[in-house]
């Protein structure tokens, strides 16, 4: 862990590949919510706390 | 039979490995603890062997309601009354060491000084209070959006009584000396593995429960509560990868050092906050605000954007908790970028909260549940935009070691665990003892002023105090010499702590309150008192109109 290669190694990773691999993760992730099919699953998702009878 | 006779057995040997580790233990603290599992263990056994009879007595003292719901909420009640408990005791040391920095006379050597209670404070009230109060209400939620019942039940007690033999494991250690040295994690090796034991156990339970839904979409509470789950997991074991010196003493040293060690400690610090404190209470705020507003959140798209960018921005806001120290300069930077970041997930969700309200604004003024969530969330606004401006490098430079920071955790503990918190439990009484209304919601509307003023005494008082500190530490006078000592900023402060107090002394008066609401609703009890608003009757206007003759 201690050896300075292995750091710079991690750092350069980090900085580069790594950042742009999260970046389009999170991309994906958020433009998925965007999709037109999920209008229709989100509203029966937030309406579905209120199906319940036996929640009080 | 066969199994109880198995399961006793167990008992009795956890019983007699503990008495032995006592006997050869090599501190005293070590062999406090172990006689503390002992009669941990000795219960169990106890209540293992005289299961009906516990369970009956038990049942009767908690007025638990027999139980005809599709669900398991045994463990939820448990730990409805445990976060009240713990709450009242957390305030208590909170109100008890801010005393302390009024009049230092109040450190009592060596079990209550500063130094010793400060750790039991932050303790009780994070992991006790808004830990019991986590995990009862995800055990509710997951139920509930799922439409099952919980998966593992014994394990979900597991879970409860060993949360609980953790925090008094955590809180006696911290009151005899013992202390890891990390600030949020001082319990030693030994405790940390237990608790990561009971972690996993919570982990199984819930994921256990989600895998048998009759739901096929997982409600995003349901996300966060997992984010929560997963996240404290992974943090608690690296953060405390120690050595223990003996195996039957407490004494461990950390597997890092240096800069690295306090990295890690950062790393696991700021994200108890941001998974712990903030993760696990949008979870509350995601199914409990709607429920109670009776209308969907706001915006569903926003829930889930909200949460992804939460998750991918703040593991990376740690290190501005090192701003100025050994810590690579780019490293700064980085904590410092993604922290500032972090404001627009962190408004996006409050503004998701309080729109959910859209439509119906006049629910704040006629129903003080919903005033608490709102405020609750009002405050997730306030903390989550100081949070990042204090991690900008200049601002940190006056900020930072002042009590500013001190301020800006309470806006964010008072104001939006602690007000979330209080909201869920007053939802969750009546609904978990079968009771038709709390006992009162005026009482709820005094605890929620009383609460409000407290924190503004809090935080208010508390930037005046940070700001005089910082600019105090940094003056300099035409001989280039600092002007102040630090005994001269002391004294400066004393007033600022006496103010901070009171605000201690208001908001823990309005827990006490609560206690007494949640009390007197457990017993049955109704308090006949006028409704919290009623739509306005003139008698004089309330007649027909007489035709008055002309003159």
């Amino acid at each position: 862990m201690n050896n300075p290669e292995t750091y710079s190694f991690m750092r350069e990773l980090a900085d580069s590949w790594g950042l742009l691999a999260m970046t389009l993760m999170w991309l994906t992730f958020a433009l998925w919510a965007f999709r037109p099919a999920a209008k229709r699953h989100h509203d029966e998702a937030a309406n579905m706390i209120f199906k319940d009878e036996n929640d009080g | 039979m066969d199994a109880t006779l198995t399961r006793t057995g167990i008992w009795f040997a956890i019983l007699l490995l503990c008495l032995a580790a006592l006997a050869n233990a090599v501190d005293a603290v070590f062999s406090v603890h172990m006689l503390i599992v002992s009669i941990a263990a000795f219960i169990g056994l106890i209540a293992t062997v005289w299961n009906t009879e516990f369970d009956s007595v038990s049942r009767d003292v908690l007025r638990i309601p027999a139980d005809t719901s599709r669900y398991d909420d045994d463990p939820i009640r448990w730990g409805v009354i445990a976060t009240v408990f713990w709450g009242i005791a957390g305030f208590l040391a909170g109100l008890f060491i801010a005393l302390q920095l009024v009049w230092p006379e109040l450190n009592f050597e060596p079990y209550l000084n500063f130094g010793r209670v400060r750790p039991l404070h932050t303790s009780a009230v994070i992991f006790a209070f808004g830990g019991n109060a986590l995990i009862a209400t995800s055990f509710y939620v997951v139920q509930r959006t799922c439409r099952a019942r919980l998966a593992f039940p014994g394990l979900a007690r597991f879970v409860f009584w060993g949360y609980q033999l953790f925090i008094v494991l955590a809180a006696t250690g911290y009151l005899l000396g013992v202390t890891a040295g990390r600030e949020y994690a001082e319990p030693e090796w030994y405790v940390d593995l237990w608790l990561t034991i009971v972690w996993v156990a919570y982990l199984v339970v819930f994921v256990g429960t989600i895998l048998k839904r009759k739901e096929p979409h997982i409600y995003v509470a349901n996300w966060f509560y997992l984010a929560f789950i997963l996240t404290i997991a992974m943090l608690h074991i690296v953060n405390n990868l120690a050595v223990p010196v003996s195996f039957l003493g407490v004494k461990s040293y950390s597997a890092f050092s240096g800069v690295q060690d306090a990295l890690t400690q950062w790393w696991y610090g700021h994200n108890a906050v941001g998974f712990f404190l903030t993760a696990g209470f949008l979870a509350m705020m995601y199914y409990f605000v709607p429920k109670q507003a009776e209308r969907p959140v706001y915006s569903y798209r926003l829930s889930i954007i909200h949460f992804w960018s939460l998750i991918f921005l703040y593991i990376w806001a740690g290190p501005h908790h090192l701003h100025y120290t050994a810590l690579p300069d780019w490293a700064q930077t980085l904590g410092m970028v993604f922290s500032i970041m972090l404001w627009m997930p962190s408004w996006g969700g409050m503004i998701n909260g309080l729109m959910t309200l859209n439509g119906a604004w006049d629910k704040i003024r006629t129903d003080p549940i919903i005033r608490m969530m709102v405020m609750a969330l009002a405050f997730y606004g306030m903390s989550t935009f100081e949070g990042p401006m204090l991690s900008i490098k200049s601002v940190n430079s006056l900020s930072h070691y002042t009590d500013w920071t001190i301020g800006h955790v309470h806006s964010g503990a008072l104001g939006w665990n602690g007000m979330i918190t209080f909201a869920c439990v007053y939802f969750l009484v009546p609904r978990l003892w079968k009771r038709e209304r709390l006992y009162s919601l005026r009482m709820v509307n005094w605890h929620f002023w009383l609460a409000t003023v407290g924190i503004v005494f809090y935080a208010a008082s508390m930037w005046v105090a940070g700001i005089t500190q910082g600019l105090m530490w940094r003056e300099y006078g035409i001989d280039g010499y600092l002007v102040n000592s630090f005994a001269d900023t002391v004294a400066a402060l004393h007033p600022m702590y006496m103010l901070r107090a009171f605000g201690g002394v208001l908001y823990l008066a309005g827990a006490v309150i609560m206690v007494v609401n949640v009390w007197l609703t457990i017993a049955g009890k109704l308090r006949t008192e006028a409704p919290m608003s009623d739509a306005r009757y003139d008698e004089e206007a309330d007649r027909p109109a007489v035709a008055v003759p002309a003159e």
